[in-house]
């Protein structure tokens, strides 16, 4: 077992260990603290995996962006009420059989694709290779994706004003 | 180098750097109270150790002895994680900041960078992103409706902030055509520095600094006539210093930073025509850093006592009517410099 290893594990186990404390525990502040340590495990693998770019993208958007407006959401509601907000187990038995089957289908998919593995140097950087593609050969869908966050938020705009 | 050679490195590094921050940013509180006595007439600190120079150390016993409280309607875990997050987060930044060129030393040739990160500009956005946890969490977690509310105006602030001063880093990079710090201070030779090729964008990017700082004119979380002392108001002894030191600390980054984004790092302008050796350049270019970094704080500290906070609406209509715009402006500008020049 060699150093790469040794950081793999440590990653997957804060990933998988956090994602785990996210839908278990019942105070909802705490299931968003585990969900930024699952982001931060997933944006360490990125970083073994020579995808710095994506690694540190992954922590603006989601943790710096996402999981910050939930939390806004969860602390005003939560005292607004003047009661706690706590995740609740219900319908224990349909979703446990929708998540196995879930689970069965990924693993099979796992077990039986050809994974192609090829040997290549270790990238330098990624960002000149990814603007690249970003700004030639998905220039379309590059754009089209920032038309449709415009729309979600001129929407979130009007509705918040109407009210 | 071998690995463990290149461990021992970093570490004697970090050490360095984080010594360096503790002493300056207990020294930057005790030249706080003085620039302020001065601003305003006063004396200032003056008894303790001569012109009152071992203030800083007797601040911090004293917070040191006092006694940690937490309120009963406080959320014990988290209550004690936020200090925590804010001092790692302040500390950690500073990783990515280089101080000076690379030095032959003892036969090795060192970067005056803890880490040679190649998105390193990238990693200070990404963790300053971060330090918006900190004060959310302190003031969640205190039970007390003056926490809540500086921690929600806090992230609020920090969040809008965050967009202009994006976008003035992305003209930054667009001249310097790397988020490498090296290679950003690298391109600013000469006379090039970004404050006067892109003027506007380095008058943003300072406005979004003090933003992010939480400084006057925009110390808005703590504002204290409306919110006793803000998302800190119920921590006390130690906790209430992490959060202290946290927010001095993110003043020399945030100056650092301007200094290597907008005021050529460590780079003094045609240095390299006075023929002096290579040790005596190096040496007098980190001067030059902390020379810099010295303006700028005294920068800080000169507004702060002497601006008028402003209005919470006000702020809000700065960043996103004012701020955001002239950034866009700025990336324009310099793209067509690009343009023109390339």
């Amino acid at each position: 077992m060699n150093i790469y290893d040794l950081i793999f594990y440590l990653f997957a186990t804060i990933t998988v260990l956090s994602a785990l404390a996210v839908v278990s525990t019942k105070n909802i502040i705490y299931s968003a603290y585990n969900l930024m340590l699952t982001f931060f495990g997933v944006a360490g693998l990125y970083v073994l995996l020579g995808a710095d770019f994506l690694a540190i993208v992954q922590l603006i958007v989601y943790v710096g962006g996402i999981l910050i407006l939930i939390l806004f959401g969860v602390m005003l509601t939560n005292k607004v009420n003047g009661m706690p907000i706590h995740t609740e187990v219900t319908n224990i038995i349909p979703a446990s059989i929708t998540i196995g089957l879930f689970a069965g289908i990924v693993l099979a998919f796992f077990m039986n694709t050809n994974w192609k593995s090829v040997t290549t140097e270790f990238p330098a950087t990624t960002i000149q290779s990814l603007g690249k593609l970003l700004m030639n050969e998905y220039i379309l869908i590059f754009e089209l994706l920032g038309v449709l966050l415009l729309i979600a938020l001129i929407g979130a705009a009007s509705i918040a004003r109407k009210q | 180098m071998g690995i463990l050679e290149i461990i021992i490195i970093t570490f004697v590094k970090i050490l360095i750097i984080v010594t360096m921050m503790l002493l300056s940013v207990s020294y930057l509180v005790y030249f706080e109270r003085k620039i302020s006595a001065w601003t305003q007439n006063r004396v200032g600190p003056n008894r303790v150790g001569y012109a009152g120079l071992l203030q800083p150390f007797a601040d911090v016993f004293k917070l040191l002895l006092k006694e940690d409280i937490v309120p009963d309607a406080a959320n014990k875990p988290i209550h004690t994680l936020a200090p925590i997050m804010a001092l790692v987060i302040a500390f950690g930044t500073y990783a990515v900041i280089p101080i000076g060129p690379a030095v032959e030393l003892f036969g090795y040739n060192i970067q005056l960078v803890v880490a040679d990160v190649n998105i390193g500009i990238l990693y200070v956005l990404a963790l300053t992103s971060i330090g918006v946890y900190a004060i959310t969490f302190s003031g969640w977690s205190s039970g007390s409706k003056y926490s809540l509310l500086g921690g929600v105006r806090s992230s609020a602030q920090m969040i809008s902030y965050e967009i202009s001063m994006g976008f003035s880093v992305a003209g930054v990079l667009l001249f310097s055509e790397s988020l490498r710090p090296l290679d950003i201070v690298a391109s600013q030779s000469g006379w090039m520095w970004n404050a006067i090729v892109q003027p506007i964008g380095f008058i943003t990017f300072v406005v979004s600094a003090f933003a992010e700082t939480n400084r006057l004119p925009f110390d808005l979380p703590e504002a204290e006539p409306e919110l006793v002392g803000g998302y800190h108001t119920e921590y006390s002894s130690m906790k209430f210093a992490a959060f202290f030191l946290a927010e001095y600390a993110n003043m020399i980054i945030a100056s650092a930073l301007i200094v290597t984004l907008y005021l050529g790092g460590w780079q003094v302008p045609y240095i390299e025509m006075a023929g002096l050796s290579a040790g005596l350049t190096a040496l007098i270019q980190v001067g030059a850093f902390f020379v810099k970094m010295g303006a700028l704080l005294f920068f800080f500290i000169w507004v702060r006592w002497s601006l008028p906070r402003f209005r919470y609406d006000q702020l809000m209509s700065l960043g996103w009517k004012v701020m955001f715009p002239l950034s866009l402006v700025n990336l324009i500008w310099v793209a067509v410099l690009v343009m023109l020049f390339n």
